[in-house]
């Protein structure tokens, strides 16, 4: 019996039941703390018509970057598409379809889909073309819009230590959406770089309880800087 | 003159107040951090989940976990925090945030702001600007007066698509600093050596001009 150990032994492992036309939820900012590797298991395994919710959309052949190449990708919901010139091309050709959202909306509707709250209202976007066909409502005498959480079929994460429970702990800004996404997957899978012994990680210093995840594997990774910054 | 950028982030930086929560955008915002007064704690967010933003990395001690909002590696001061993207929002959303100050392709008389997409153009999106000018109440925005061509960009109405409405009362640009209130800008400082005059004709929303409008003091 495997009881609570969520441990799977490869990355085909890690994504199988993964679709055609399936909703993949990511964590990552920018390149930082993305699911590099399961990434990249969705490009070998071909999976086509996929829906992305992530923050970004990675760079040209680095993170969600690469799915664009064999057009695997017909929907992306995000903030911020720049820097990638791939992503550019099929937008304006139109064979991707994006959904641009204020990277606090994004957040709190994989919060709010994870925690079983289907709606929220927030001020961020009112009288802007983001509230186009949205309800809004005034609270206390100011305009808040409707907006709609999200889930999804599959949640990949990137996290920095886990016990094979499945509870996660992230490393620095390589947090950002990853604890997000991990509560919105139908089925949440996290990459780590190292899966320590039961008892290693304190109880209260959980990111992510195990309850959310359900498969674990240990990667590794390149972890490559967009903007390498230094002092002069 | 018109002001130099450095010039622009050291005005802005006289708004600093001894244990502010300053959230700064990409651009000009960014060089504020490093004309904070001497003596003076502030902590500096930064969006993607960091709050208590230090210094870029020593040579050779970058850390691909540890970015800003602007991809930039960069360090943690003491007494710096990290979380999720919701709770770096939430704080923003829920007013927590002391002085935002972010850049503009336009702004207008009834504080309405653009800065996100200019139709025709690739859309990049708009990251967290639609939030920070939803939740902060006490904004600053820094953007050149006029355009390359000498169009200006203080306008009765914004042309191009909001980032938000309403919710803009001071900006900075390279000519002066200005409040929004009532229907108009008010002329509230000049930079050194820019005429009145200069101004006026630069702003094409109502501008209200007082008396007397002092040059802009840097220190």
């Amino acid at each position: 019996m495997a009881g609570f150990d969520k441990r799977v032994a490869s990355y085909e492992e890690a994504l199988a039941g993964l679709e055609d036309g399936m909703t993949v939820i990511a964590g990552g900012f920018g390149l930082c703390g993305i699911p590099e590797n399961l990434i990249n298991e969705i490009k070998r395994k071909g999976t086509r018509d996929l829906t992305v919710v992530s923050n970004n959309c990675g760079v040209d052949g680095f993170g969600l970057g690469v799915l664009l190449q064999d057009r695997q990708v017909s929907k992306v919901i995000a903030s911020y598409v720049g820097e990638n010139a791939l992503f550019e091309k099929q937008l304006l050709d139109g064979e991707i379809e994006v959904v641009l959202t204020p990277q606090g909306t994004l957040a709190e509707k994989m919060r709010a889909g994870g925690a079983g709250i289907p709606a929220f209202f927030t001020a961020t976007g009112v009288g802007t073309p983001v509230a186009d066909g949205k309800e809004i409502r005034e609270f206390k005498g100011r305009a808040y819009l409707m907006e709609e959480s999200i889930t999804g079929d599959f949640a990949i994460v990137k996290g920095w230590k886990a016990d094979h429970f499945g509870n996660v702990i992230y490393r620095h800004t390589a947090q950002n959406f990853n604890p997000l996404a991990a509560t919105a997957g139908k089925i949440t899978v996290v990459e780590v770089e190292e899966i320590v012994e039961p008892g290693e990680l304190d109880p209260t210093q959980i990111h992510t309880p195990g309850i959310y995840v359900d498969r674990i594997i240990c990667g590794t990774f390149e972890k490559r800087i967009e903007q390498l910054t230094e002092r002069s | 003159m018109a002001l130099t950028r450095e010039q622009m982030a050291q005005r802005v930086a006289r708004e600093m107040q001894d244990g502010f929560y300053v959230n700064l955008g990409i651009g000009i915002p960014t060089l504020v951090a490093n004309y904070i007064p001497e003596g003076m704690e502030v902590m500096l967010q930064s969006e993607n989940g960091l709050l208590g933003m230090g210094a870029f990395p020593q040579k050779g001690q970058a850390d691909a976990d540890m970015i800003n909002a602007g991809k930039q590696t960069v360090t943690a001061r003491t007494g710096a925090s990290i979380f999720s993207s919701a709770e770096s929002f939430a704080m923003i959303r829920g007013g927590h945030i002391d002085l935002t100050v972010l850049g503009a392709f336009e702004v207008d008389v009834q504080g309405n702001i653009a800065s996100w997409m200019i139709p025709g153009k690739m859309v990049k999106g708009m990251g967290g600007a639609m939030d920070l000018v939803a939740g902060a109440d006490n904004i600053i925005v820094t953007m050149t007066h006029a355009s390359k061509d000498g169009e200006s960009k203080l306008l009765s109405r914004c042309s191009l698509p909001l980032t938000g409405a309403g919710c803009i009362k001071r900006v900075l640009t390279d000519l002066a600093y200005l409040e929004i209130a009532d229907g108009a800008f008010i002329l509230k400082e000049r930079a050194p050596g820019v005429s009145v005059e200069e101004i006026v004709r630069k702003t094409a929303g109502k501008l209200i001009v007082p008396e007397h409008v002092p040059e802009m003091q840097f220190a």
